[in-house]
């Protein structure tokens, strides 16, 4: 039992926490379940019902024809058109209907509708149907559009991811992302945890100065670098006759950036090593090469996979980078580009923004939620020592 | 589709391969060249020392070249750009400071930022405080935790989709979709499209990253909590105080070390914050700030690298402070060692 915690169990208000916590996680869970659900939902309602409703099943109103002249049949004087209003639906029933859209419920299901002209229409909440005249339904005579309240049990379709991963560039975009990630994630923690050994192990001239410079450039805003960086990218891209937005050039750039948080963080780790270890190794004619590689490598373990989990949602999630040196053409497009670009130009589909938010999420939760441990061990190491 | 598969893997591959070449091949080569055999004593002991010399550097070396490139040299040419004109050809002296005091833009986007700075990372550390006391002292706290931390992987743009979501606006008598629209309307509101309301949309972008930061804010809070001596804690108890005295007294004083971390990291990233802006309003209806100006001026009407230069050097004066605090913390932190 935490300190805390001890002085809490003897706290009256026991109740009000637990109720409070509910209420903090409800909100904080809320707008993300708004997207996962909205993005498992019909298009069509989407757009006339709240994504909270989805769960009791909704209530639209549809426009049907009704059938054409030829499937007449004639009953004594009258002549009767039947069917089904809701043909290969399952699941639905149908409330009301109407024959005029200012009025789309003005009848209850079963009744029977007088239409003039001698017409009535009886549907019931089936969706069977008699439209009954009493003369003949002339062939001429386009089929009749009526309109029914029709409530469908909630219900979740896949068809939305279908459409975002084909036809929006969602596909396209997620791998560009795992190209830019991937790379951007492993060569940082490479380069980093080198100096990071170097600077806690190694005696050489300069050593207080190279700390103090990372732990300077770990607050320099990523826009200050954004001016000069371009120009270098445009002069090195016509020297070599290649275009200046390239995969190796945003890697180069994603582990830059990265890279003072990531020799703060690992140097905090490795110089935490024991002595002992490391100089019985050098004893043994250990080079530093093999020292690291054999024994401070797989030390570092949990500090190399927290800050590797940082660097990937990093990257992953970033816009700013990839829009600068990636560029923003279909080839090159990440993910929170392509999400940003729908907002643009989709900003009214809600099925097909929903479900590119979902494809761009999936990734970093899977990784978070799996990884979660971890994270919060990097977290802890860089921040709260010497707090 | 599945060439591009392909293609991507191969160049992750030799990427990752070329990278590790480096460092695998840079030792072997410093080992042979300086060899160390048994017969010769002194040359041996004399390449001994000078690997000693030049190896630190083998393994430093990427990093301080990269550092370098992309970090200490941007922050001198930005500001030497910032005193010459739009294509970076004029010297044109104080004249882009000038134009930044004058501009109207310019001033909405520093009272914009000084309004997220004011309140973000206050929000985030009150918030993600209580929540780690409070999650701290019942059996399903770490459920808790994870959700509110949750949204720490989420990216701001697929934050701004979810909360542009929450704040959709359906015009006429639509039945609203957005869930702040739809509260509103059932307690008898009016419904509105909340992020073009002047000064007002501010605070709704705010809410996304104080969504996303809190958790942030309660995972450190929450491991300083756990630090604290349980007998400073019974003493008080003991000496009658009450809950509030006891959070405000001793809880609080305790981690403020922690406090002052978290608030500055979440007030760093404040100064950086521009995905939310360009995703929900693009700096539309007065909710510019800072970077997103400076993005603009980049890329608006050919770019105008002096301006956004400018408004770079501002963003950076204002995490300077910040940046000599955290050197001399870290310092102190060495000599401790």
């Amino acid at each position: 039992m935490t300190a805390v915690g001890s002085y809490f169990k003897i706290g009256p208000t026991r109740l009000f926490v637990h109720a409070a916590v509910l209420l903090i996680v409800i909100v904080w869970l809320i707008p993300t379940l708004g997207i996962f659900v909205s993005a498992l939902r019909d298009k069509d309602q989407i757009v006339v019902s709240g994504w909270w409703t989805s769960f009791v099943g909704s209530t639209q109103t549809v426009a049907v024809r009704l059938g054409t002249a030829d499937q007449q049949q004639q009953e004594g004087a009258a002549y009767v058109i039947a069917g089904n209003v809701l043909e290969g639906q399952t699941g639905r029933s149908v409330k009301a209907f109407g024959n005029r859209v200012q009025q789309p419920a003005a009848f209850k299901a079963g009744e029977t509708a007088d239409l003039g002209d001698g017409e009535t229409l009886q549907i019931n909440s089936d969706g069977s149907y008699r439209y009954m005249k009493n003369a003949a339904f002339s062939p001429d005579e386009r089929p009749r559009r009526i309109y029914a309240s029709v409530s469908a049990p909630p219900e979740f379709t896949m068809q939305n991811y279908k459409t975002v991963l084909t036809g929006e560039g969602i596909g396209q975009s997620f791998i560009n992302s795992l190209t830019v990630t991937i790379p951007a994630t492993i060569i940082p923690i490479l380069i980093a945890a080198f100096a990071a050994y170097a600077l806690s192990w190694m005696e050489f001239p300069g050593r207080g100065l190279l700390i103090a410079l990372v732990v300077g450039l770990i607050v320099v805003p990523l826009q200050m670098s954004l001016i000069p960086l371009l120009r270098l990218y445009n002069e090195i891209g016509t020297m070599l006759g290649q275009p200046s937005k390239t995969y190796p050039g945003i890697w180069m750039a994603h582990t830059a950036f990265g890279m003072p948080l990531a020799i703060y963080l690992l140097r905090a780790y490795i110089a935490g090593l024991p002595k002992e270890i490391i100089e019985s190794a050098r004893v043994d004619g250990a080079s530093d090469f093999e020292i690291f590689v054999r024994i401070v490598l797989p030390l570092s373990f949990p500090a190399l996979a927290s800050f590797a989990i940082f660097q990937f949602l990093w990257v992953w999630n970033d816009l700013l980078v990839a829009m600068v040196f990636l560029g923003t053409d279909k080839d090159h497009l990440v993910l929170t580009g392509s999400l940003n670009a729908l907002l643009g130009s989709r900003g009214g589909n809600w099925e097909i923004l929903t479900a590119s938010a979902f494809v761009t999420i999936i990734v970093p939760l899977l990784v978070f939620f799996g990884l979660q441990r971890y994270l919060v061990r990097g977290l802890l190491a860089g921040s709260v020592k010497g707090g | 589709m599945l060439s591009q598969i392909v293609s991507a893997l191969g160049v992750v591959v030799v990427a990752v391969f070329a990278c590790s070449a480096y460092f695998y091949f840079s030792n072997k080569i410093l080992d042979l060249a300086l060899p160390v055999k048994d017969g010769d004593i002194r040359a041996a002991s004399r390449n001994l020392n000078r690997r000693a010399l030049v190896r630190p550097w083998l393994f430093v070396g990427p990093a301080l070249f990269l550092l370098i490139v992309y970090l200490v040299y941007p922050v001198v040419a930005t500001f030497i750009l910032s005193f010459y004109d739009r294509a970076g050809q004029q010297f044109v002296g104080v004249a882009n400071y000038k134009w930044a005091l004058g501009d109207r833009e310019f001033r909405q986007s520093i009272f914009n930022n000084i309004l997220w700075l004011a309140v973000v990372p206050a929000a985030c550390t009150f918030f993600g405080l209580v929540i780690a006391v409070m999650t701290d002292r019942i059996w399903w706290g770490n459920i808790a935790k994870s959700i509110v931390f949750m949204p720490m992987a989420i990216s701001f743009v697929g934050a701004s989709v979810i909360w542009k979501f929450i704040y959709e606006y359906r015009g006429g008598n639509d039945v609203q979709i957005g869930l702040l629209n739809a509260i509103v309307q059932t307690f008898g509101g009016t419904p509105e499209v909340w992020i073009s309301v002047p000064f007002w949309n501010n605070f709704f972008l705010m809410v996304i990253l104080i969504w996303i930061q809190t958790g942030f804010a309660m995972v450190i809070l929450s491991a300083a909590l756990r630090g604290i001596p349980e007998e400073t804690i019974e003493a008080a108890v003991i000496d009658g105080a009450n809950g509030w005295q006891i959070f405000s007294r001793i809880m609080v004083p305790q981690v403020w070390g922690s406090i002052a971390v978290v608030w500055t990291t979440i007030t760093i990233l404040v100064l950086k914050v521009f995905d939310i802006v360009l995703t929900m309003t693009n700096g539309q209806w007065q909710s510019m700030v800072l970077a997103n100006l400076m993005f603009n001026w980049l890329f608006r009407g050919g770019g105008d690298s002096g301006r956004s230069a400018v408004i770079a050097i501002i963003i950076m004066l204002a995490v300077t402070p910040i940046m000599v605090w955290n050197v001399r913390r870290a310092n102190r932190e060495l000599k401790g060692h």
